[in-house]
């Protein structure tokens, strides 16, 4: 199958679906679903070790192709995508039903799906930056799905700034890497990993990845953008803040895995700053009480694990990760559809406000026990597995004391997490809520059921997808194939204990979890210096700047602006003169010639001008200027000029004496003395410049090639005796037909001018 | 400009203005000349018609707005580069035929083009300043 | 003869840029008029001067031997007409410009560009700290 041809299609389908969608139609989730079935019919031989992949030349000179390959790795996020995909936009369908921009809202999200699909599909690193600026943009418009609220509108901006910043970064990156291996292919630059690893400029390339990775996948300090992005709706929240695009930046660190693995600057890099993001997310996890906030500090937790395991090199650490990407992906989007149904239901979203939902809504309880099993970490569910490999990688590492402590310390977090979506919100005695609580449609459920069932079902038989999706995946980052058997128990090992650990911690701080919410609520440090209040200062002060750098350039003067120009011209070619030593000094003995007169002329002239009294002289005498140098034409063999500057001069004085009736040509100059002074002085250094620049150039030797290809192809090539003409409308015709366009853009403008004058003064003229 | 003097040798200078420009466009690529003094010279005729007649004889005389003569000019300055183009040549290299050795040209048509061009450009402006 | 137009051609400078400097509209259509014949000049005299002989193959011959330069003369042709287009332009402008708001001066038409008042309303201030408040839910 063709994955170009396959990606084109996703973006071709978005009128379908913002068709189907906007009619409130389930049947809009047949469009994901049918892409989720061309990639599955291509899980068999890419599980077999064979990639799919197309290569379209795109931009050859720049070694840019329109590449796109499917291995483990690439087809795992495909089918995370279309699948949750599934789930999402036919939750969607009720959950938004009615909704005006849905049409819209349909649209965007195929885009964004269609635009994933590309970026973790492409094999070119500049496609893949096309690719992943396309999901922030489009991420952008759903966070900003009511653009009537501010804080929408703030959030989606956030979001944007932060990702799109972090996108330049890895262009940059990505322009580097090009720079080192001649070409932007993905799968080249893995097959010459050691010369890229081992390359002068590898720890700046890092840091530029990474930095786009990061702001991507949400890793502190620039988390605050993600759970922000909660104001958009909940099924955008658990499609691309929790299951897709903010794993964009775990799939570009897995991806180029491989390559810098081991490197120092990346170990230290990803470990540090997951670690941190893990920390940071527990935290704010456990001091909120927003369902939705609590899941996407949750995300947060998720995203820092992976980083942080990516940065730890092996194998086993490669098969935490995929194995973690899926669990994740599977109970994360479960449990924010579960969210969105509690909140539509009971007309709330604190987590503080709910309890005893079981009863009113059974089946989705089921679901979100079922996803919070998983979440916590509890056999029979994959979520157990997972678990048990961070763990094992976490002792395997060096450094293993902290890497197993911040583990712990997360996992408690999401035992938590898992408690509050399942225990405080079905469990003990019924809470009022504003509205009384049902179970939704089947269109809503489904998905929620579906993907918590499935976490059960891989957990109960892992070689479903064990050796089809996660240890080709897994072979993709490690670099090298792997052997391994994924499997729910592995008896009773430190790992164990340490689940254990983890689950009776977690218990213990959901019962007295009240207390800590609140004790942690009242640190102010966290709202006052965290980097959400940062970035708003960054952006108050960026404005600022703006403002100030606009008062000083933009005075709105229109003198001020021609005398800065005039000045920097007059000072810049003097300067250029002097030091480049292009002083000439003329010979003005050969001058003695009648044409003297015309010179005399054009002096008086020009100072007629400058002393001319009302607008009338000023008018005459500027005339005369260009009499004067119609004559100059006229004595040295320029016929056509000299013609065509009478009959302007004749126009111009036409159209101009026509508006003294108009206006008060007797008008001052307004310039006060001082002014006049200092004006003066800008003219006449740029007068002296220009006299000075004009003989320098007079002083170099002639170069007349062009001149005498013009003399000698007129009449044999062009079929005209008139050279001038000759090179107007043939030679350089094409300069020709600028002009005469600029030349009726300037009366169709002017004309423009005149219909908003008439609109304004209406019923003045005409 | 209510001159019985321009009021009426106008009436002899719009002709002779018109027969001239176009003769020294016709000319224009053996001899001084060509589009653009054509456009002018054409240009200024009209003015001196319409300055004491006013807008509406402008435009009566003119039967079209001068904005379409910049339009005209314009399409036909793109249009005679196109046979150039389809004989595989550059874009605006120009052909020439000589039939029973009268020269014929895409020059021309290109040359005309700056001719409208430039009469539609400057009645453009023209006509704000005439009195209705 | 050149250096004698190349003294001309900076009269005409120094005068045009003076004039468009000024506050007074008029004052600056007249400094452009000038300075359109300057751009001419210069173009003229970098192309060389000192023949009387248009460039005009002769009768008979097929290339012209000699003969004025014609490359600046086909430049200059147009860049005539074209700043003969941009003076009306300007003018028209200024027209429109004096019958709105009644003055030639430039320093007085700055409806676009006011002069900066006392200070701006910081226009960040309006964005609010969503920090770690709970958002509000848009759509249920």
């Amino acid at each position: 199958m063709d994955l170009a041809f396959l990606i084109v299609i996703a973006f071709g389908l978005a009128p379908l679906a913002a068709w189907l969608g906007g009619r409130s139609s389930a049947l809009v989730a047949l469009v994901p679903l049918a892409l989720a079935l061309c990639f599955l019919a291509i899980v068999p031989p890419v599980a077999s070790g064979a990639a799919v992949s197309t290569a379209y030349s795109w931009i050859p000179s720049l070694g840019v192709a329109a590449a796109f390959r499917a291995d483990g790795l690439s087809l795992l996020f495909a089918l995370l995508i279309t699948g949750i995909g599934t789930a999402v936009f036919l939750y969607a369908s009720l959950y938004l039903k009615k909704y005006p921009r849905l049409p819209r809202f349909y649209a965007v999200l195929t885009l964004f799906m269609a635009a994933m699909l590309g970026a973790v599909l492409a094999d070119d690193l500049l496609l893949l930056v096309v690719f992943w600026e396309l999901t922030s943009l489009t991420s952008f418009l759903l966070i900003g799905f009511s653009p009537e609220q501010a804080m929408s509108r703030r959030a989606a901006q956030q979001g944007l700034l932060v990702t799109v910043g972090g996108g330049l970064a890895m262009l940059a990156g990505v322009i580097l890497l090009g720079q080192i291996t001649g070409s932007y292919s993905l799968s080249g630059l893995i097959a010459r990993k050691d010369e890229v690893a081992a390359h002068a400029l590898a720890p700046t390339i890092i840091c530029l990845l990474a930095a786009g990775a990061f702001a991507k996948s949400a890793q502190s300090p620039l988390h605050p953008w993600l759970a922000n992005a909660m104001v958009a709706p909940t099924p955008v929240s658990a499609f691309l803040h929790s299951a897709t695009m903010v794993k964009l930046g775990v799939y570009l660190l897995a991806r180029l895995s491989p390559v810098f693995e081991g490197h120092a600057t990346w170990v230290l890099l990803l470990t540090g700053f997951g670690g941190l993001t893990m920390l940071v997310g527990a935290v704010l996890a456990l001091r909120e009480s927003d369902l939705k906030r609590v899941l996407a500090y949750s995300t947060i937790i998720s995203l820092g694990t992976l980083v942080l395991m990516i940065g730890i090199p092996g194998e086993l650490s490669a098969m935490a990760i995929v194995t973690f990407l899926v669990v994740h992906a599977l109970y994360k989007a479960c449990l924010f559809l579960v969210a969105g149904i509690i909140d539509q239901q009971t007309g709330t979203r604190d987590s503080s406000a709910l309890g005893g939902l079981r009863q009113a809504m059974p089946l989705t309880a089921l679901a979100a026990l079922a996803g919070s099993l998983s979440m916590a970490g509890l056999p029979p569910f994959i979520g157990f597995a997972a678990k048990e490999l961070v763990y094992e990688t976490g002792l395997a590492a060096s450094a293993s004391g902290l890497v197993v402590g911040i583990a712990l310390l997360a996992n408690i977090a999401m035992v938590v997490v898992a408690c509050i979506l399942s225990l405080r919100c079905f469990a003990g005695p019924r809470v009022e809520t504003p509205k009384t609580p049902h179970d939704p449609g089947l269109a809503m459920l489904a998905g929620p059921l579906v993907l918590a069932a499935l976490g059960l079902v891989f957990g109960l038989a892992p070689w479903l997808v064990s050796d089809a999706l996660i240890l080709p995946a897994a072979a993709a980052i490690a670099g090298r194939p792997i052997d391994y058997t994924l499997s729910l128990w592995h008896g009773f090992t430190p790992m164990l204990l340490l689940s254990v650990v983890t689950l009776a911690l977690g218990i213990a701080v959901f019962r007295n979890g009240t207390g800590i919410r609140l004790r942690l609520a009242m640190v102010e440090a966290i709202p006052r210096w965290g980097p959400d209040r940062a970035y708003d200062r960054l952006i108050q002060g960026l404005q600022q700047l703006a403002a100030w750098q606009t008062r000083m350039i933009q005075s709105g003067s229109l003198r001020t602006y021609t005398g800065y120009t005039v000045a920097v011209a007059a000072l810049a070619g003097l300067s250029a003169l002097i030091s480049q030593g292009g002083m000439a000094w003329p010979d003005f003995a050969a001058s003695r010639q009648p044409e003297l007169v015309i010179a005399a002329l054009l002096a008086a002239s020009t100072f007629a001008v400058l002393r001319a009294r009302n607008f009338v002289a000023g008018i005459a005498a500027a005339g005369l200027v260009g009499f004067a140098v119609a004559l100059l034409f006229l004595f040295q063999g320029a016929p056509d000029l000299a013609f065509t500057q009478f009959s302007v001069e004749a126009l111009s004085i036409v159209i101009l004496l026509a508006i003294i009736g108009r206006l008060p040509f007797r008008d001052s100059d307004y310039r006060r003395r001082g002014e006049r002074l200092r004006d003066g002085a800008i003219a006449l250094a740029a007068g002296i410049m220009a006299t000075l620049v004009m003989l320098s150039v007079l002083a170099q030797p002639f170069d007349a090639r062009i001149s005498d290809f013009f003399r000698a192809e007129s009449l044999p090539q062009a079929h005209g005796r008139n050279l001038v003409n000759v090179i107007i409308v043939d030679f350089r015709a094409l300069d020709t037909l600028g002009e005469i366009t600029v030349l009726g853009l300037a009366a169709i403008a002017a004309a423009a001018v005149i219909a908003g004058l008439r609109r304004a003064t209406a019923g003045d003229a005409r | 400009m209510n001159s019985l003097i321009l009021l009426t040798s106008s009436r002899i200078v719009l002709p002779v203005a018109m027969l001239f420009s176009v003769y020294v466009l016709l000319r224009g690529h053996n001899e001084p000349g060509g589009g653009f003094v054509g456009g002018l010279i054409a240009a200024a005729g009209i003015a001196v018609h319409s300055l004491p007649r006013g807008r509406s004889a402008l435009l009566r005389l003119l039967k079209v707005s001068p904005k379409t003569l910049i339009g005209a000019g314009l399409a036909l300055a793109l249009l005679s580069g196109l046979p150039g183009l389809l004989l595989a040549e550059p874009y605006l290299k120009h052909q020439w035929a000589f039939p029973g050795g009268l020269p014929l040209s895409t020059t021309l048509i290109f040359d005309i083009g700056v001719y409208l061009s430039v009469v539609g450009a400057v009645l453009t402006f023209l006509a704000y300043y005439l009195e209705e | 003869m050149e250096p004698v137009f190349a003294l001309a051609f900076g009269v005409l400078v120094a005068a045009s840029t003076y004039l468009i400097m000024s506050r007074n509209v008029l004052r600056i259509v007249l400094g452009l008029l000038v300075l359109g014949n300057a751009a001419n000049l210069s173009i003229f005299l970098a192309g060389r001067m000192g023949t009387r002989t248009p460039p005009l193959v002769p009768e008979g011959a097929t290339t012209l031997v000699g003969g004025a330069n014609p490359l600046p003369q086909a430049l200059i042709l147009t860049a005539i007409v074209i700043s003969f287009a941009l003076i009306a332009f300007t003018v028209i402008l200024f027209e429109s410009a004096h019958r709105r708001f009644g003055t030639l001066d430039t320093e007085a038409l700055r409806d676009a560009e006011p002069k900066p008042g006392p200070k701006p309303a910081p226009a960040a201030a309006a964005a609010p700290v969503a920090g770690d408040v709970p958002a509000a839910e848009t759509v249920r």
